[in-house]
């Protein structure tokens, strides 16, 4: 279980990481074997899988009813293995724009787009992404006119949201793999959304 | 202080938000992989929870909060969660870590 | 109102409907909660029942957290929520809020 070449001092926090870890696999709560499978399997989580998602929502309408009427059971049915995930999917439409936050932690759809990113869980975004969602999103670039709605979902307990973004003009002929390549994990958080090119 | 706890920041005067990434070390990887091993999320067998651990990262002092990484504070929580829970004790932690400090070397 | 995750836990009754207003109880106990300090003491509107859960306050204490607590999602304006909100009085707020932190407004 050696680091792969990182020349930097040895931490308190990886001293921690190492002892506990140790100590765990002695006492038989853990294997070697099984850290690496897990950390494998977590890495593998990335946002291509909730792309997927996003593009047979966009080509099936049927199936996009049954996605936000019961965001798990819609992964599943495309095989995606989401153990323990309550999936709530919220979509975007001429009139609502959705952005999702965990102000008291960082709570995120991890078993389905993988680990968040460090924006998500910063100070700035925790704190303002409730108050000045308008602000917060111009930062990242994105101009909601006045016109639309902006529905800020601060996951608090058990569900996990995702987007379902609108579907860019000019993709009417794509294919769902060509529609899921510009699928894009911001999007999918809200604080971006899907472009053409 | 106590009233709104620390961790509880919505709604509070912030800065701009950096859009900043990081690919995680290997270490990082691996507290991770312990916390959802240990939440019984793939594996079915839940020893902690993930409401100890959270209430664990909130019990972190403010600038400790604020100035740990995002492992750094998971590891952090989550030894506390298991000492709590008398998976491991605070003597094995403190020998083991003697231990691997020596070996480090 | 069916709940939009059905689980299997003894549960407390859910008694809220969609559509009903209702308040977040403006109070400040100790331990882990989930219901954020910015939103204590602002009504709302429960958007959906999202089903029943243990009591995550008692999951963070070791303990059971049964019997589970009816979840709601509650909508609130967000000009009601900040008096100083830049934007339409349309935008809105959604945040799971357990029932024991609801009362009817």
């Amino acid at each position: 279980m050696k680091d792969q070449g990182n020349y930097q001092p040895y931490t308190y926090y990886q001293l921690m990481e190492t002892s506990l870890r140790e100590l765990l696999v002695e006492k038989g709560v853990v294997t070697d074997a099984q850290v690496s499978e897990v950390a494998a399997a977590m890495r593998a989580r990335q946002p291509e899988r909730g792309a997927k998602v996003v593009a047979r929502a966009w080509v099936d309408p049927a199936y996009k009813s049954r996605l936000l009427a019961n965001g798990t059971a819609a992964c599943e049915e495309l095989g995606l293995e989401i153990p323990s995930l309550k999936l709530v999917v919220v979509e975007n439409t001429p009139q609502v724009h959705n952005a999702i936050v965990c102000t008291l932690c960082s709570c995120y759809p991890r078993v389905l787009l993988g680990i968040p990113p460090d924006w998500y869980k910063s100070f700035s975004y925790r704190s303002r992404m409730v108050r000045e969602p308008r602000s917060v999103l111009q930062e990242f670039g994105l101009d909601i006119p006045q016109s639309v709605q902006i529905r800020v979902h601060d996951s608090t307990a058990d569900m996990r949201y995702m987007v379902l973004p609108m579907r860019p003009r000019g993709t009417e002929d794509w294919d769902e793999a060509r529609l899921a390549g510009i699928v894009t994990r911001d999007s999918m958080v809200g604080v971006a959304v899907p472009k053409v090119g | 202080m106590i009233e709104r706890s620390h961790h509880d920041m919505g709604g509070q005067p912030a800065g701009k938000v950096e859009p900043t990434e990081h690919d995680y070390a290997d270490w990082e990887r691996r507290v991770d992989a312990m916390a959802v091993i240990l939440f019984g999320v793939f594996t079915g067998k839940r020893r902690i929870t993930v409401d100890e651990h959270r209430k664990n990262i909130e019990a972190l002092p403010p600038e400790a909060y604020d100035k740990l990484t995002y492992y750094e504070k998971w590891i952090s929580a989550l030894t506390q969660t298991l000492i709590q829970r008398g998976i491991i004790t605070t003597e094995e932690l403190g020998r083991k870590m003697e231990e691997v400090a020596r070996r480090k070397k | 109102m069916k709940p939009q995750f059905a689980t299997n836990f003894p549960a407390v009754d859910a008694k809220f409907d969609k559509g009903d207003r209702v308040r977040v109880r403006k109070t400040a106990p100790l331990g882990h909660i989930r219901t954020p300090f910015y939103i204590r003491g602002h009504v709302g509107e429960i958007e959906r029942f999202c089903g029943s859960f243990p009591n995550p306050e008692e999951l963070a204490q070791m303990r059971d957290g049964l019997p589970a607590q009816p979840l709601y999602r509650v909508r609130f304006k967000q000009k009601e929520v900040w008096p100083d909100y830049k934007g339409p009085d349309s935008d809105v707020l959604e945040i799971e809020i357990y029932q024991h932190w609801l009362e009817k407004a």
